[in-house]
C-alpha cells in the first residue's frame, strides 16, 4: 500500500520537497482562512469568504503554472491560487483589513478580490463570470504575440451559468486559445444546491459544445487535480487550445462571513462533506509515505502560525490609504 | 488636405494606427470579409491578416470582454459594436470592468481599449437601430466618451481614442457615414479628446450639439441668420469629459443657452452640460437654458412620419432658435 502510494507524487514526477510544498500551501491557505474568521467574527474585518475545502483544488491547480510567467484570473474563494501564485500572506492581511499597501487594490475593494501586477494576478470584481471573458482576452493577446503563456481562470458552480462563461469558452474554444478554465464544484451557490444550478451531471458536460475537453476531477485529491491541469497546461502550450475542468469541491462554511447556512443546509451534510477534507487526505497521504509525522507536521503548524502572527501583526499595524488619495486613478494620470 | 467621407476617415485612420502599432487590432461582427455591415472596416482584412482582424462570434459581451482582457496584455483591440443598440449584453463588461479596473487597483491595471459603435436614427433603423445610448454610458466614471460630427474630427479624436491608455466609447452617427465630407488632415493628426470645438462664431445665441444634431444645428443657424439672429455653434464632441472652459466661455458670450440631442431629454448629456452652466455661469445668462431633444418614448419608431415626428430637423432646431433668441 504504502509503496503504491509512494509512487503517486512520483510518478507525476514531484519530489518529496515539492510535494511537502504542495501541502504547506494547502495548510496555510487553510490557517489563513481560520483567522480571517477569526478576525471576522472579533469585529476586526468587515468580511470573509472561504476556501476551506477546495484547498486541494486551488493549489494542486496553480502549482501546474509557472509562477511570474503564467497568468490568473481569479475568484473569491481563490486564496489558494494567490499564495502559489506569489502573493504573501502579508499583502493577504492587507487586503483583509484593507489597509495601505494592498496589492489588489490598495484598500479600495472589498477582501479577497484579488489582484497582482507582479504576479500576473489580473484584478477581480463582484460580478461572477466575468473574468472569464479575461482571461481568454489574455490568451489571445498572448497567441497573437507569440508567448508560450498559459492563462487560468476560476469559478463556482452556479457562476457557469452566467453568459459570459459560456461566450468565453466559446471565444477560446474558436481561436483555440490557452486557457484553462477551472470550475470549482462545491454544490452550493450561496443557498441553492447543485440540481437547482444544472440540468446537467457535471458542468464538464458542456465543454464538447465548445470544442474542447471537459474534465472531471476530485477536488479534494490534491495530486488528481495537479496531473488533470497539468495535463491541460501541456495541452495548451502546445497550441491545442482550452480545457474545462471541473473539480468536485465541498465548502466547509457558510457562503461568507454574512450567511448562515443553518437555514438551508443539514448539519449531517457538512458532517459527511468533512470526510472529503482535501487537507485532512493529503495529510494522511503524506503520513503514509512518511514524508510527515508528529514531528514534523508539529513544526510545520508552528511555522505556519508565526507567518500568520507576523502577517497579520504587519498588516494591522499599517495606516489605511489616506482619503486623500480617493480621486487618484480614474483615468491615467498626467 | 484630402476630402473624405466620415466613414472612410474610420477606416483610414483606423489604418493608419494598424499600420504604426502592430498591438492594434480590430474585433468585431462581420468587421472581416464583409468589412463591417456599413463597410468601415472594408478592405482592412486584406491588408491585417484575420489575426488582426477579428470576425468575432455573435456575442457583444465577449466582444468587449476578451478585448479588456487583450488590453490588460498590452494589446489595444478596437472593438466594433455592429449597431450601438446592441451594447447591452456588453454592458456589464463595459461599466463593471472596463471602466473601473484601473481604480479599483489603484492603477496597476488598465484597459487601453476603444469601443467603437454606430449610433443614431432616421435611417429608416425602427426601435432597435436608431438608438443613442451615450447618456447611459456617460454616467460612469472611468470611461471616455467621443461623438465627432465632421470627418476630420472622426480621424483626430479615433487616432486620440487608440493611442488613449483608458478605455473610450468611441459613437459614429450612421447618418453621417456617407453624408458627411469634409477635409482630413493628412499624417499624425490627433485631436486631443475632451475638446469641444465652435463650429460656428455667433453674437445672439449659442447652440451646443454634437453628432448628426450638429449639422441640423448649422444649417439652422443659417436659416435664423436670414432674420438676424446670430448663432454660435458648439460641436461638443467629446461627452465625457466635457470641455467645461469652452462651454462656460460660449454660454457667457451671448448669455443665452439651447443644448440639442436627438437623443431623449431626461437626464441626457443637455441636463448636464445645463447643470454646469447654471452650477458656474448662472449669472451670465439673460434667458433660460432651453434644451431641444428626442422625445420620451422608449426608442424611435419605424414608419416614415412616425419617424420624422422623432427626429429632430433643421427646421425643428430653428424654431427652437428663434424662440430662445426672443427671449
Ligand atoms: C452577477 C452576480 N450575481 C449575483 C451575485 C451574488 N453572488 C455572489 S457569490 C454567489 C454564488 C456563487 O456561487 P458559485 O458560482 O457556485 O460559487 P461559490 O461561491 O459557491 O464558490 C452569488 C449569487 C454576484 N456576485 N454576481
Ligand atoms: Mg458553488
Amino acid at each position: 500500500m504504502a509503496t503504491q502510494t509512494r509512487n503517486r507524487h512520483q510518478e507525476l514526477g514531484l519530489s518529496d520537497e515539492q510535494m511537502l510544498e504542495i501541502y504547506r500551501y494547502m495548510l496555510l491557505t487553510r490557517r489563513i482562512d481560520e483567522r480571517l474568521w477569526l478576525l471576522q467574527r472579533s469585529g476586526k474585518i468587515p468580511f470573509v469568504i472561504s476556501a476551506q475545502g477546495q484547498e486541494g483544488a486551488q493549489v494542486g491547480a496553480a502549482y501546474a503554472l509557472v509562477r511570474g510567467k503564467d497568468w490568473l484570473a481569479p475568484y473569491y474563494r481563490d486564496l489558494g491560487k494567490v499564495l502559489v501564485m506569489g502573493m504573501t500572506p502579508r499583502e493577504v492581511f492587507l487586503a483583509a483589513f484593507a489597509k495601505q499597501g494592498d496589492p489588489s487594490s490598495n484598500g479600495r475593494q472589498m477582501a479577497h478580490h484579488w489582484g497582482h501586477r507582479r504576479w500576473n494576478i489580473i484584478s477581480g470584481s463582484s460580478p461572477v463570470a466575468t473574468q472569464v471573458l479575461h482571461a481568454v482576452g489574455v490568451a489571445l493577446a498572448a497567441k497573437m504575440k507569440g508567448h508560450d503563456i498559459v492563462v487560468m481562470t476560476s469559478l463556482g458552480e452556479g457562476s457557469s451559468n452566467q453568459g459570459d462563461f459560456h461566450e468565453g469558452l466559446n471565444f477560446a474554444g474558436v481561436h483555440k486559445l490557452p486557457c484553462i478554465i477551472h470550475v470549482q464544484n462545491n454544490e452550493y451557490a450561496i443557498s441553492v444546491p447543485l440540481k437547482k444550478q444544472l440540468a446537467c451531471e457535471n458542468v464538464a458536460d458542456r465543454a464538447p459544445g465548445y470544442g474542447m475537453p471537459g474534465v472531471v476531477v476530485d477536488g479534494s485529491d490534491v495530486l488528481a487535480v495537479y496531473a488533470a491541469f497539468r495535463e491541460a497546461v501541456d495541452r495548451a502550450r502546445r497550441g491545442e487550445g482550452p480545457t474545462l475542468i471541473e473539480s468536485k469541491c465541498v465548502r466547509l462554511t457558510p457562503h461568507s462571513s454574512d450567511d448562515d447556512d443553518r437555514t438551508y443546509r443539514p448539519r449531517e451534510e457538512i458532517e459527511r462533506a468533512r470526510q472529503r477534507d482535501p487537507i485532512t487526505r493529503t495529510r494522511a497521504y503524506l503520513y503514509e509515505v512518511g514524508l510527515l509525522d508528529e514531528e514534523r507536521e508539529q513544526a510545520l503548524e508552528v511555522e505556519i502560525r508565526r507567518e500568520i502572527d507576523e502577517a497579520q501583526e504587519y498588516a494591522e499595524a499599517q495606516p489605511y490609504e489616506p482619503v486623500e488619495t480617493a480621486m487618484r486613478h480614474v483615468y491615467k494620470e498626467a | 488636405m484630402p476630402v473624405m467621407q466620415y466613414i472612410e476617415a474610420v477606416r483610414e485612420t483606423l489604418r493608419s494606427e494598424m499600420r504604426r502599432d502592430p498591438n492594434v487590432f480590430i474585433m468585431g461582427e462581420d468587421v472581416g470579409k464583409r468589412g463591417g455591415v456599413f463597410r468601415a472596416t472594408q478592405g482592412l482584412i486584406d491588408e491585417f491578416g484575420e489575426e488582426r482582424v477579428i470576425d468575432t462570434p455573435l456575442t457583444e459581451s465577449a466582444i468587449v470582454g476578451v478585448g479588456i482582457g487583450a488590453a490588460l496584455y498590452g494589446m489595444r483591440p478596437v472593438c466594433e459594436i455592429q449597431f450601438a443598440d446592441f451594447i447591452w449584453p456588453a454592458m456589464n463588461q463595459i461599466i463593471s470592468e472596463a471602466a473601473r479596473f484601473r481604480y479599483r487597483s489603484y492603477g496597476t491595471w488598465f484597459v487601453p481599449m476603444v469601443i467603437r459603435a454606430p449610433y443614431g436614427g432616421g435611417v429608416h433603423g425602427g426601435l432597435y437601430h436608431s438608438q443613442s445610448v451615450e447618456a447611459h454610458f456617460a454616467h460612469s466614471p472611468g470611461l471616455k466618451i467621443v461623438a465627432p460630427s465632421t470627418p476630420g474630427d472622426v480621424a483626430g479624436l479615433l487616432r486620440a481614442a487608440i493611442r488613449d491608455d483608458d478605455p473610450v466609447l468611441f459613437f459614429e452617427h450612421k447618418g453621417l457615414y456617407r453624408a458627411v465630407k469634409g477635409e482630413v488632415p493628412e499624417g499624425d493628426y490627433v485631436i486631443p479628446i475632451g475638446k469641444a470645438d465652435v463650429k460656428r462664431d455667433g453674437r445672439d445665441i449659442t447652440v451646443f450639439s454634437y453628432g448628426k444634431a450638429l449639422h441640423f444645428c448649422l444649417e439652422a443657424a443659417q436659416m435664423v441668420a436670414a432674420e438676424g439672429i446670430d448663432a454660435m455653434v458648439v460641436d461638443l464632441r467629446s461627452l465625457r469629459p466635457l470641455d467645461e472652459e469652452t462651454i462656460l466661455n460660449a454660454a457667457a458670450r451671448t448669455g443665452k443657452v439651447l443644448i440639442v440631442h436627438e437623443d431623449n431629454a431626461f437626464m441626457g448629456i443637455g441636463a448636464e452640460v445645463a447643470a454646469l452652466i447654471a452650477e458656474k455661469v448662472l449669472f451670465e445668462l439673460d434667458a433660460p437654458i432651453l434644451r431641444l431633444c428626442g422625445p420620451e418614448v422608449p426608442a424611435m419608431p419605424y414608419s416614415p412620419p412616425l419617424e420624422k415626428w422623432y427626429m429632430l430637423s433643421p427646421e425643428k432646431v430653428a424654431a427652437k432658435m428663434r424662440e430662445l433668441a426672443a427671449f
